[in-house]
């Protein structure tokens, strides 16, 4: 699945953050399944995020950090419009999904979250059946599929769920504990076949052993999916993912602050040889 | 209070005793109490005033009779006493009320809490709930007067309604609990989290989807106690039925168009005539009533076992 012609090259793109880091993007970087070029994100008349621009790869995991409140979640709502449900929510800039602009008029929203799923901080399971939640996505989507119930197997499996519900499909998702909420609601996003699933610090409700496992699965997961993940938690991008884009809030001469992406780059890169002074800062635990 | 003085230590320790009594904490607990005792001693009341009629009326009257005769002729030379009559116009009447106020008013309440910004509804809500203050006699005479001469106009076959019926009574009855079913249903959809919508939402649901299959469902419990709570104030209604739904009930009548007297309805009626206290007519009030007292009763308890359920669903 390459993108058509597109204008903006991965390499042009970052070229605000990532050109200056001394190394450019590394020569098996691939044409972006995304991207972001000069998204500024608006609540009102409040720009929370301001002009980002950041390839998304295929089949990588791309990891966002940066203190709270720098627009982590912002951005990643942008990605599959989730923004549009916020009332006097705006974007500007281009985010494009296989070259196609997402917020051009014609663009379906609906359609681009069948392509681009999300899973949220807090698990949500619906108060229906294990089986019911992960047959939702396929239902209300009218997928053809020939058996659900393989499906739903299929889904539970994928999302490293399975041997521990298969005796009990039937019981409510609100029944399993919270580590087990959370892979339920990875499974009912998989259950769509998205090519992309984005992830709100999906562990941060969670405790070690939950985390890791989810941790597991997202690696698991990267050989069929695009995952872009939020985390407040560096270590966990550290450790999973392949990309990294630090974002931090800077106060601008209105005493406002606007969330701004600092640097992107490989992960291990931007953990070892940080380009910019704030993003080694943070990594290091200097703040500020 | 008494504590302004600034004296010494010992004055100052000697306010902290309880020297004067202050009554007014107490008393507010007594009146209280006894504001709460007084609508249970009236529920017991109700029970009790029921009861010694009504078992005077089972001793001249066997329960089966009563409870399997299709006849309900007190007022009559030829009198007969079973019940079935009342209960099935009651069943029909409500049956219509519902067919008009479950969709209005679930689909009120959908509009209200899924589609309507919030200025629409923070308009719309009280509007719909000052409707439910609208006194019943109106709904009888503005259905009796106005809606039923132009259903009899419109009706397409010859056989149409009768003057007084009990379709155009259900027609007005289901108007009277749109608020009710409305309001607590829009109550319950409100409650749903944030977080439910927005996982269908990432689902590729579209709004129709997140309303009818996120919000509603989880919303069930409040929805079915609010057409629990509809329904006991269909059963229990009478100005409407009793001005626009008829008097016949020597037999069971199944057709809407025609007249029939409801449960509350015959009360109604040989209340505002002249019985003999202790008569059989009398006392068949009281069973009647018991009955009803019975039916709205279990419909209550229903609806608050309900209601209790919704609230613990996301605790
Ligand atoms: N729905 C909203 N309405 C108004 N402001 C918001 C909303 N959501 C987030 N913000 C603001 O946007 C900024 C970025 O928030 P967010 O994206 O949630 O940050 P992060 O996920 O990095 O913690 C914050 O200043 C926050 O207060
Ligand atoms: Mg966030």
């Amino acid at each position: 699945m390459n993108p058509t012609d597109t204008t903006n090259r991965p390499g042009v793109s970052i070229a605000g953050v990532g050109a200056q880091s001394t190394g450019a993007p590394t020569p098996d970087v691939a044409d972006p399944v995304m991207e972001l070029s000069g998204v500024s994100v608006y609540y009102g008349a409040y720009e929370a995020v301001r002009d980002t621009s950041m390839p998304i790869q295929e089949k990588q995991i791309t990891a966002m950090i940066g203190p709270s409140g720098c627009g982590k979640s912002t951005i990643l709502r942008s990605l599959n419009r989730m923004n549009d449900l916020i009332p006097g929510a705006r974007v500007s800039g281009s985010v494009t999904y296989h070259g196609q602009d997402l917020y051009t008029k014609d663009v379906d929203p609906i359609e681009v979250r069948r392509r681009i799923g999300m899973v949220f901080q807090k698990p949500n399971p619906f108060p229906k059946s294990i089986y019911d939640n992960v047959a939702y996505g396929p239902r209300v989507t009218g997928m053809k599929v020939a058996s659900m119930d393989d499906l739903v197997e299929k889904a539970l499996r994928d999302a490293a769920l399975w041997d521990e519900v298969k005796d009990k499909l039937k019981t409510s998702g609100l029944a399993l504990s919270g580590g087990q909420q959370q892979r339920l609601c990875i499974a009912r996003t998989i259950a769509v076949r998205p090519e992309i699933i984005l992830m709100d610090e999906p562990c941060s409700a969670l405790d070690p052993i939950a985390t890791a496992k989810i941790e597991d699965l997202m690696s698991e997961l990267s050989n069929d999916y695009t995952i872009v993940i939020v985390t407040h938690n560096m270590q966990q991008a550290a450790r999973v993912s392949h990309y990294t884009a630090f974002f931090t809030a800077e106060v601008d001469e209105r005493q406002e602050r606007h969330g701004r992406l600092v640097e992107f780059s490989q992960t291990g890169k931007l953990f070892t040889n940080p380009a910019d002074k704030r993003t080694e800062d943070y990594i290091t635990g200097r703040f500020g | 209070m008494s504590t302004s003085t600034s004296n010494a230590g010992s004055a100052a320790g000697s306010a902290l005793r309880r020297g004067r009594r202050r009554p007014v904490d107490s008393t507010v607990k007594v009146l209280l109490v006894a504001a709460a005792l007084v609508s249970v001693a009236t529920t017991i009341g109700i029970v009790i005033a029921l009861v010694q009629p009504t078992i005077g009326f089972f001793q001249q009257v066997s329960v089966v009779e009563f409870i399997t005769g299709t006849s309900w002729t007190p007022t009559f030379a030829q009198k007969a006493y079973g019940v079935l009559p009342l209960v099935a116009a009651t069943l029909t009447v409500t049956g219509v009320a519902l067919t008009i106020a479950v969709p209005l008013g679930l689909g009120s309440a959908i509009y209200l809490s899924e589609y309507a910004n919030p200025r629409t509804r923070k308009v719309l809500k009280p509007i719909i709930e000052l409707l439910a203050g609208v006194p019943t006699v109106v709904y009888g005479f503005v259905a009796l007067f106005a809606l039923n001469p132009l259903l009899q106009k419109w009706w397409p076959t010859d056989n149409g309604p009768a003057f007084q019926n009990l379709l155009i009574a259900g027609i007005a009855m289901g108007i009277m609990i749109v608020p009710t079913i409305a309001s607590i249903s829009e109550d319950s959809m409100a409650a749903v989290p944030r977080s439910l919508r927005e996982g269908a939402y990432a689902l590729a649901s579209t709004k129709m989807q997140v309303s009818t299959r996120v919000v509603v469902p989880a919303a069930m419990s409040g929805i079915v106690a609010a057409v629990v709570l509809g329904i006991s104030r269909a059963v229990g209604e009478t100005m409407i039925v009793t001005i626009a739904g008829g008097l016949t009930s020597d037999r069971i009548v199944l057709n809407p168009l025609e007249g029939a007297a409801t449960m509350t309805a015959f009360i109604a009626n040989i209340s505002s005539g002249d019985i003999p206290v202790g008569s059989l007519d009398y006392d068949s009030v009281f069973a009647v009533g018991a009955l009803l007292f019975l039916i709205t009763f279990a419909l209550n308890a229903v609806s608050i076992r309900m209601v209790r359920r919704f609230r613990e669903v996301y605790e």
